[in-house]
């Protein structure tokens, strides 16, 4: 198997911001809160790679914690929100009738308000905790999945190898995960490295905000928010982060590319 | 080279395939082919799919389909080579001295565009009229060939006018610009037989009276016969035999022309009822949800058991909604089903899985009808373990067995159905129909997609089955050549309703009533002159018109 050197780059890059967030804790030179210097924003050292930030806490260290703190959460985010959008967009699909209605006019309903005004609107009734947030972007985003997955799952559910199935006899749970899954998977994954980046986007937009990640924990969206004013004085720690999320976007993006020509060209693709 | 209009030598023409898990590579798929069209003459390109009669049609014009290379040889037209000459010859040639009728109007009209306004648009384009002398010719076109209303019926979109009469406006388009070579690529193939025999003719009159010369491919001899002078038969890119039509339909030299030419003509005595069907269908009704228009009207027919009942009739007669309507997919409004000694519950919810599994049924599509992320091995097992339980060593045996039966063997157990041929496909979904153990096995024009031979192929093994299985085939088709080949007793559908039913030989025994006689005479024969006989004789009008 020859992997594109696009893909390998984007491979490397998602394994690496992977590693660094599973591995932060023994990666970064410092601990994520601590105070090491009295001067803040001091420009990148030996000592202190990238700098320090607005509180003089090393800023490479609140990088790697902030994006083990915004993978973490986009990753958790993104699983929820494919196994429900998935697994309902399905059932819509096969159910067909009322039940197909209420959950697309539901989902509709949903979608007419803007995510993140909605998420904002939920969040200040809610504590701000980091599973709170995991499921407030996962299920509002799995209107998204369930679109896309609905769609799909209605082409496939007109094939004759589906009626075949049903003429046989076999129950639901068959006919979405043997008959259909398999068929919708490669839209599926390719629709998941750029809901994957939106959720990256989305949690960083909240923590700017003030809504997402709480201080003193530190995630990318954060970082931009303590260390914004220093732009003013030509200070560039905030885009780190900027630069992270930018560099991990195109990375998914890339991988998923490669993964949705693999699966459509394998053995028995659909083209 | 003053009367050789169109002469290729050694063409050849090759395309890069991307297999999965290997480099891409070039491989040939026209492998020197020669030939030539006199002014006015028609040649008819003849192979079965694969063979590159499309290709060679399109390289006429100096054309290769995406991934297509023109690799080596000449195609002359008018005196020159115009795999040579420049682009704006090209493009002068193309839709000016040839132009091309492809296999689906449908899909190659502009659906927002007035049929007139794409019939004159090469001609005028190419210069060859001004917009008056354009719509003057097309009008004349349309009348010639058959069109209704000739003056009128180019101001109306495609989706207005029925399949055959755009087949036929799509004729009038090529023939347009005065071209002196149009290529007709499967121009029929599409229609029903009625249909097929008016567009036909009309093809054939226009070629006569406008005097162009024609490339005429198709998959279909008996076709060809009616409409070529010559006929080059192809196989996998290769000529297997060039000559005259008489030569080529009464004294075919190659084997392969043998069998073309022999097609059709498996014998199959007709067996006498027995007293108790398998299948009962009593006084149906039907409609479609949402509609107040009945698509079946009383339909009552039976079949007895190790029999083939045939369904026959032109596409929208609810042939395949009687289909639906036994299998439980659209339950009926009046009327019952009684299979097997039980009434049948109306919809599918309602069987049980002793019902659901004595009543198989085998597609037209066998690529849509099995799960392309299924192996071979899992698509013919399932029903094998969903029906009688069986696991492990014990499935794979009688998976085998079943693969046997169809003549293709363990090999193919891990197989994607990508992996296979057209036929092989088929063979594998009357396998899985097997695999149930039915009692009766619903046939949807199982062979309508397949090739001649390959269709021959699967007919017989269902013959061969029915007598090792003794398994009833309702089975629906519109080509009553296989009927007459595998049926024993023919119900004929004509809008809704059954107009003849009884044992084969009745049916096909004079006298006839008008839509069966229509129907019967419209089936191509493999001879010279028939298609002028069937118009000269025949009492009633094609749908079509």
């Amino acid at each position: 198997m020859r992997i594109p050197i696009a893909a390998l780059i984007g491979l490397i890059f998602t394994f690496a911001y992977f590693f660094v967030a599973i591995f932060a804790p023994w990666i970064a030179p410092y601990s994520m809160a601590e105070v090491v210097s009295r001067d803040v924003w001091l420009p990148p050292s030996s000592e202190f790679l990238l700098g320090t930030d607005n509180l003089g806490r090393d800023l490479l260290s609140r990088m790697i914690y902030g994006g083990r703190t915004t993978i973490f959460i986009a990753t958790a985010a993104t699983i929820l929100s494919f196994t429900t959008g998935s697994i309902l967009g399905f059932l819509a699909a096969v159910l067909g009738g009322w039940a197909d209605q209420a959950m697309s006019r539901f989902v509709d309903l949903i979608m007419s308000i803007p995510s993140l005004i909605f998420a904002l609107v939920v969040l200040s009734v809610m504590p701000v905790t980091v599973p709170v947030l995991i499921v407030v972007m996962g299920l509002l985003d799995s209107t998204r999945v369930y679109r896309l997955a609905r769609a799909v799952a209605v082409d496939i559910n007109v094939m004759d190898y589906v009626e075949a199935a049903k003429l046989r006899g076999e129950g639901r749970g068959w006919i979405i995960f043997r008959e259909i899954l398999p068929n919708a998977l490669s839209p599926l994954i390719a629709e998941m490295g750029l809901r994957f980046i939106f959720m990256v986007l989305f949690v960083s937009t909240l923590s700017f905000l003030g809504l997402g990640v709480q201080p003193p924990q530190a995630d990318w969206g954060g970082i931009v928010k303590e260390n914004a004013d220093g732009i003013v004085y030509g200070i560039g720690a905030a885009l780190y982060p900027a630069v992270a999320i930018a560099t991990l976007a195109i990375s998914v993006n890339l991988v998923a590319d490669w993964i949705l020509n693999r699966t459509t060209s394998l053995k028995g693709g659909r083209g | 080279m003053s009367d050789k209009l169109l002469k290729v030598q050694d063409l050849k023409i090759g395309a890069t395939v991307y297999p999965p898990g290997e480099k891409p590579h070039d491989i040939g798929i026209v492998h020197g082919v020669s030939f030539e069209v006199e002014k006015g003459k028609v040649l008819g390109l003849i192979g079965e799919s694969g063979a590159g009669k499309s290709t060679i049609g399109l390289a006429s014009m100096a054309y290769g389909r995406g991934g297509v290379k023109i690799t080596g040889g000449e195609v002359w037209v008018n005196g020159r080579d115009i795999l040579k000459t420049s682009n704006s010859d090209v493009r002068a040639l193309r839709g000016g001295e040839v132009t091309y009728v492809s296999q689906s109007a449908a899909a190659s009209f502009n659906p927002a565009k007035k049929i007139m306004d794409q019939v004159i648009e090469a001609a005028i384009l190419q210069g060859k009229f001004s917009k008056k002398e354009a719509e003057r010719r097309a009008v004349e076109l349309f009348r010639k060939l058959g069109l209704p209303d000739p003056e009128n019926i180019g101001n109306r979109y495609p989706h207005q006018v029925s399949g055959g009469q755009l087949q036929r406006c799509m004729t009038a388009l090529a023939l347009c610009p005065e071209p002196d070579l149009v290529v007709f690529d499967e121009p029929t193939t599409a229609l029903d037989v009625t249909t097929q025999i008016d567009v036909l003719m009309a093809i054939k009159e226009a070629i006569r009276d406008t005097g162009v010369a024609a490339l005429y491919i198709t998959h279909d001899l008996a076709v060809v016969a009616q409409v070529s002078d010559d006929i080059l038969v192809l196989k996998m890119g290769d000529m297997v035999e060039y000559g005259s039509v008489d030569q080529i339909i009464n004294n075919p030299q190659e084997e392969y022309t043998k069998a073309l030419v022999s097609v059709r003509s498996i014998e199959h005595a007709e067996k006498t009822p027995t007293p108790s069907p398998i299948l009962k269908v009593q006084n149906i009704t039907a409609r479609y949800k949402g509609t107040n228009f009945d698509v079946l009207k009383n339909i009552s027919v039976e079949l007895h058991p190790g029999q083939t009942l045939a369904v026959v009739g032109e596409s929208g007669s609810g042939k395949s909604t009687l289909a639906r309507v036994i299998t439980g997919l659209l339950p009926q409004g009046n009327g019952s089903v009684h299979f097997s000694g039980r009434d049948l519950s109306k919809d599918l919810a309602g069987r049980s899985k002793e019902d659901l599994r004595e009543l198989q049924m085998i597609y037209q599509m066998a690529d849509v009808a099995m799960n392309p992320r299924q192996t071979v091995g899992t698509i013919i097992g399932r029903p094998l373990e969903f029906y009688f339980g069986l696991r492990g060593a014990e499935k794979r045996k009688r998976i085998v067995e079943l693969l046997d039966e169809i003549e293709m063997g363990e090999g193919f157990i891990d197989r994607y159905p990508a992996e296979l041929s057209g036929g092989q496909k088929q063979r594998v979904c009357i396998a899985r129909a097997l695999a149930a153990k039915p009692k009766m096995i619903i046939c949807d024009e199982v062979t309508s997609a397949l090739d001649p031979l390959v269709a021959d192929g699967i007919l017989k093994l269902l013959l061969d089955l029915q007598k090792i299985e003794d398994v009833a085939y309702l089975f629906i088709t519109h080509d009553l050549a296989t009927v007459k080949a595998i049926a024993d007793s023919i119900a004929v559908m004509y809008q809704g309703e059954v107009v003849r039913y009884g044992g084969k030989t009745d049916v096909l025994s004079p006298p006839f009533d008008d839509y069966t006689d229509l129907l019967l005479s419209s089936v191509p024969e493999m001879k010279l002159g028939w298609l002028e006989e069937v118009i000269a004789n025949r009492k009633m009008e094609s749908a079509g018109n």
